[in-house]
């Protein structure tokens, strides 16, 4: 397998790749685990399709991110002193999302502390992270028949992916290699969606005006849904979109979305865990259903 | 020049800076105002494009970064002894060199030479850090007029507005509302909106005022230590006139603004240019190394410098802080800012804006006052990845929420550090950290979130104001992983 060298506008040194690991760790991560799973599945199924073991370390977590980037940098540290004994092997750690990645690949090492032993074993674990559409398209190769129907997508990159793993062109090759798949680009592509973690929470007013831009932006390139590999800006850009819909009294969501691995998977002919979009609806008995919204989200473990 | 920390009283910031709840309320009139978030994404997409476009081959933009980060980055690892040399070269080509470690102080400097010419008018070319010291409303309050000569500048203070960009201070001015100032406040001026004609009726106006002030300020954009030469960028010829016509020139800078050597000023000169309005060069570039020399037939006859610390010794003195001081002020991180160009620049309400305001600002005013500024980004990076010199904003930024959610007094690097120390919130976050440090508890935090997730609270802080709610999947993805197996 060769070693392609992908330039990176982040300031970073462009990376080498490995060639095709017989294993591979899978980092979750807790946005993953708890609210997409699905997400996590299909990425893990993606993998394995290719003949690669994936190895979920029950013990992990969180990267720490949250607190970090709030300004906890000891409340970070604690978590991520506890995830650096999670991938004892020297398989590659593949993460499905760019920030978790980037916080792994790029913080971790300097949060930790001065401590030179624990320094170190988090580079060597930054050194063999990758995010998980990076990992697919330059370590796995991945090339497989569209058997989906022609159809229009549109593609948020999250800015860590961006700038930090310099990932931003990952995505827009992988859609590329489906025959039946045609990419709308939307206007100010590289422009944050507004989810910034707890900026998200801390300026509503700042956050809902970025990520009501985005997606209009989104919108108006009339693709059938979005495809991201970043599930907090998905959150975050199909839960606005999912408030418009309430509030105009569509039923029918404007702007479902999923992450990459979904639909990666579900065009190539493998079995998704997520729902068949479009699917994005407000969550079981919570406001929106009372007030005439969409109905209830099928729960992501019933497609299976 | 001290590198200790300054403790600002109130009185030293002539302007009372706004406390964190007037700037959220700045920010949500700004956020719901259609007209200035449609004029500032027109005039950031122009100007974004304009950057793009002078930087068409990446490898090349890259090498230019390193190297203008590198020559900053030496400048002022010699910060110190090149402030020396630099006073000792100006001094020797007969520039007086004066120190003002506070807005006050400079402000008293610049007085006393206005006095001691008896001046009634101070024509000025475009000065960000006359901005920070509120220079014109000191000089006002003493008696002494203070003009605006640069366009953009001259429109604000005609409005009595302070700019809302550093490089463009009109920005959030159409030319509607600029004719319709003139009409207002400049006699004998009917209402036209034709640019060209605006700015003959503004050129008009000024051309008295340059042969008529007593006084000429500049600001600078690189102080030559090697040469002592004050090197200024322009674009109207402004900055010249105020450098050479009045009998006195007076330059103002923030201390950080030196480099050794002249060939360090071509590649900063160069990725300035370019990185802030697009331009390959500036339509002026003026090299000022002292006052009118027997024979000269222009120049002033007296020359002034001063160097302003305000806080930037307490930036220095971090190695990490240190980096806020690379900046060289063009304004592409607020150019490119997805923040900035929703609120604009005066919803900040500081004299620097943006992604190089929230990281300055701090140093300026002490965090009790600004502590809120480095929290209203998304941490996208943007402004990291255009900034000429690199400077790590977002990286800085995180830098200083610590500094703020710390406990008081545990790091007495900062003024107002700990400024927004909440017990209640650091509680919260200490738990996290045990929720999220030990995987058992995790695992059955987890467990319980999605177990009970129809108890998931409906009302979700600043997420549901403007979205539907988070819910936690029925299964996570170890519950489905286990199904599976």
């Amino acid at each position: 397998m060769s070693t392609p060298v992908v330039s990176t506008h982040a300031g970073h040194q462009a990376r080498s790749y490995p060639s095709r690991p017989e294993a591979v760790y899978f980092y979750g991560t807790c946005l993953v685990d708890m609210f997409v799973p699905e997400a996590g599945m299909d990425a893990i199924t993606l993998l394995e399709r290719e003949g690669i073991r994936v190895i979920f370390p029950d013990n992990q977590t969180c990267c720490g991110q949250p607190a970090f980037t709030s300004g906890f940098p000891e409340e970070a540290r604690q978590v991520i002193a506890s995830q650096l004994d999670l991938f004892p092997g020297d398989y590659p750690i593949v993460v499905p999302s760019g920030s978790c990645g980037g916080m792994i690949r790029w913080h971790w090492e300097k949060v930790i502390g001065d401590d030179a032993a624990l320094k170190a074993r988090a580079a060597a674990i930054a050194a063999r992270t990758y995010e998980f559409a990076e990992f697919l398209l330059h370590v796995v190769g991945f090339n497989r028949k569209d058997e989906g129907p022609a159809t229009t997508v549109t593609l948020h990159t999250s800015c860590s992916a961006r700038r930090e793993m310099g990932t931003h062109l990952v995505g827009r090759e992988l859609l590329a290699r489906l025959g039946n798949v045609t990419l709308a680009n939307h206007d100010h592509e590289s422009e944050c969606c507004g989810f910034g973690g707890t900026f998200s929470l801390k300026h509503p007013d700042i956050s809902t005006a970025m990520v009501t831009d985005k997606v209009a932006s989104l919108k108006a390139t009339g693709a059938s849904q979005l495809v991201t590999a970043d599930c907090g800006c998905m959150l975050n850009i199909t839960k606005r979109a999912a408030r418009e819909d309430l509030d105009a009294g569509r039923s029918k969501p404007s702007l479902p979305g999923e992450h990459l691995a979904t639909f990666l998977l579900r065009r190539t002919g493998g079995k998704t865990c997520a729902p068949t979009l479009p699917s994005l609806a407000a969550p079981q008995g919570g406001a929106d259903a009372s007030r005439g919204g969409p109905a209830k989200r099928p729960a992501a473990g019933d497609a299976q | 020049m001290s590198t200790q920390p300054q403790q600002q009283s109130s009185s030293s910031q002539p302007i009372a800076f706004v406390s964190a709840q007037a700037l959220r309320a700045r920010m949500h009139d700004a956020v719901n105002n259609p007209h200035l978030r449609q004029s500032f994404r027109g005039a950031m997409d122009f100007l974004m494009a304009k950057r793009a476009a002078q930087f068409p081959d990446q490898d090349e933009l890259d090498s230019l970064r390193a190297l203008s980060e590198g020559i900053r980055q030496y400048s002022l690892s010699r910060l110190p002894d090149l402030l020396e040399q630099l006073e000792a070269n100006l001094t020797r080509n007969g520039v007086k060199v004066h120190w003002a470690e506070t807005p006050d102080e400079a402000n008293a400097i610049m007085l006393d030479i206005a006095r001691r010419h008896s001046a009634k008018l101070i024509v000025k070319g475009k000065s960000m850090v006359s901005e920070e010291i509120e220079f014109n409303h000191a000089m006002e309050a003493a008696g002494v007029g203070a003009l605006e000569s640069d366009m953009g500048e001259y429109i604000v203070q005609l409005a009595g507005e302070k700019p809302s960009h550093i490089i463009m201070p009109a920005i959030h001015q159409t030319k509607q509302q600029i004719a319709k100032l003139f009409a207002e406040k400049i006699p004998g001026v009917d209402y036209t909106d034709n640019v060209d004609a605006l700015i003959r009726i503004g050129r008009n106006v000024l051309r008295d005022k340059f042969e008529s002030a007593d006084i000429g300020l500049s600001g600078v954009n690189f102080a030559v230590a090697e040469t002592g030469t004050l090197c200024l960028v322009e674009n109207e010829g402004n900055g010249r006139m105020c450098t050479t016509v009045p009998k006195v020139h007076i330059a103002i800078t923030g201390i950080e603004k030196i480099v050794e050597k002249l060939e360090h000023v071509a590649p900063l000169y160069s990725i300035l240019t370019r990185s802030a309005t697009g331009q390959a060069v500036s339509t002026y570039f003026n090299m000022i190394s002292g006052p009118r020399k027997a024979g000269d037939k222009d120049g002033p006859e007296e020359v002034h410098l001063v160097l302003l610390d305000n806080g930037r010794s307490q930036a220095y003195a971090d190695e990490q802080l240190r980096k806020t001081l690379q900046c060289i002020r063009c304004g592409a991180c607020m150019n490119h800012c997805p923040v900035y160009t929703r609120i604009g620049g005066h919803a900040y309400g500081t004299t620097y804006p943006g992604p190089i305001g929230k990281i300055i600002s701090p140093h300026m005013m002490g965090l009790e006052q600004t502590h809120l500024l480095p929290t209203a980004s998304s941490l996208c990076g943007a402004c990291g990845e255009v900034c000429p010199v690199k400077i790590p904003i977002p990286e800085l930024l995180i830098r200083l929420r610590g500094e703020a959610n710390s406990a008081p007094h545990a790091h007495p690097a900062m003024v107002g550090q700990g400024a927004a120390y909440d017990p209640k919130i650091s509680f919260v976050w200490r738990m996290w950290a045990r929720l999220y440090g030990r995987p058992a508890t995790y695992r059955a935090f987890s467990w319980l979130a999605t177990r009970f997730r129809a108890l998931t609270p409906r009302k979700q802080s600043g997420w549901t104001v403007a979205r539907t709610p988070l819910q936690p999947a029925p299964r996570r993805l170890r519950d489905m992983l286990k199904d599976r197996r």
